[in-house]
């Protein structure tokens, strides 16, 4: 077995998940992206960690599905032999005013970014509960702090996170595992880079900072909350927002 | 017997180390917290397919195969 650390990342195919698993793979960390759309997807992130020289694999499926996450956590462990770090990333938006939002808009965002969450934790600390070692981060947002209007399903699932990672850190912390998370403001995505030069300049009036993240500012949070160095940090929530929300 | 042994198994893995245990050992001298024992008992159900239920008060070694046992041929 490679003397290396082992990350399950999920949503890890590409976007901040795919920057989070290659900045943790220059620390020789291999990489168990675990992820819902199809491997070819995450073709062009597979290739990049294993031009970085770890061992990476890529495994579908859905984090919100129990028994699902179950299976593909034992799996990661017969092909591994452990997980030292778990980081949930995976999340979906369905967007709406509460006086539009559907049922179903509600039930399928809170399923996949908390459910899975829960999910993945509950499966991974028995694990790390035996190896008296583990590192956990889940990605919230600053939108779960200060609520945001047609992210009422979003911003609950990313509150919820905050309060799931308080608990973590209770229940797990004399077993030696941390967990925390990391809540993103603004992060230039495909999303964002499709808005017009009016509605960035007004992003930018919110942001003490004046500028959008990029996804390495949150992959640079989960390196340093998996490292050595914040061994004695566990249950915050690490805001990287340019200072959006003070 | 055959409890015992599973139990020790068990015990021992969950504790990292080999563990000499008889029906006598008590859980305070092993030194298991809270945690280690709902780990325990998560993976016994599992062993034997029981529900040990979730407020199990573990004290001798000897009290939980009775209770393993029991669940067992009630099964």
């Amino acid at each position: 077995m490679s003397e290396n650390r082992v990350a399950l990342i999920t949503g890890a195919g590409r976007g901040i998940g795919a920057t989070i698993a290659r900045t943790l793979a220059a620390e020789k960390t291999d990489i168990a992206i675990v992820d819902y759309s199809d491997e070819s997807a995450a073709a062009e992130t597979l290739a990049a960690l294993k031009e970085a020289g770890v061992t990476a694999r890529y495994y579908r499926c859905d984090v919100s599905d129990f028994a699902a996450t179950k299976a593909v956590v034992d799996q990661i462990v017969k092909d591994f032999g452990k997980i030292d770090i778990l980081v949930n990333n995976a999340g979906i938006t369905a967007d709406k005013l509460i006086m539009r939002m559907e049922e179903a808009d509600w039930d399928r965002v809170l399923s996949i970014n908390l459910k899975g969450c829960f999910n993945m934790i509950k499966h991974v600390t028995p694990y790390m509960m035996r190896k008296r070692y583990g590192r956990i981060v889940s990605i919230s947002s600053v939108v779960g702090l200060m609520g945001n209007a047609g992210q009422a399903n979003y911003a609950a699932s990313k509150a919820g996170i905050v309060g799931l990672t308080k608990t973590v850190a209770k229940e797990f912390g004399a077993r030696n595992i941390t967990a925390n998370a990391v809540a993103p403001g603004f992060i230039k995505t495909a999303m964002t880079d499709a808005l017009t030069e009016e509605q960035k300049q007004a992003m930018y009036k919110l942001i003490p900072l004046g500028a959008l993240g990029e996804t390495q500012d949150i992959a640079n949070a989960v390196k340093f909350l998996v490292s050595d160095d914040a061994r004695y940090i566990t249950g915050v929530v690490l805001k990287v927002d340019g200072g959006m929300y003070i | 017997m055959e409890t015992l042994e599973k139990l020790k198994e068990i015990l021992s893995e969950c504790k990292g180390e080999d563990l000499d245990i008889t029906p006598e050992t008590t859980f305070d001298e092993l030194e298991f917290d809270s945690l280690d024992k709902v780990d325990i008992v998560m993976q016994i159900e599992e062993a034997y397919g029981i529900s040990l239920g979730d407020n199990m008060q573990l004290s001798t070694v000897g009290e939980l195969i009775a209770k393993i046992d029991e669940a067992v041929a009630n099964k």
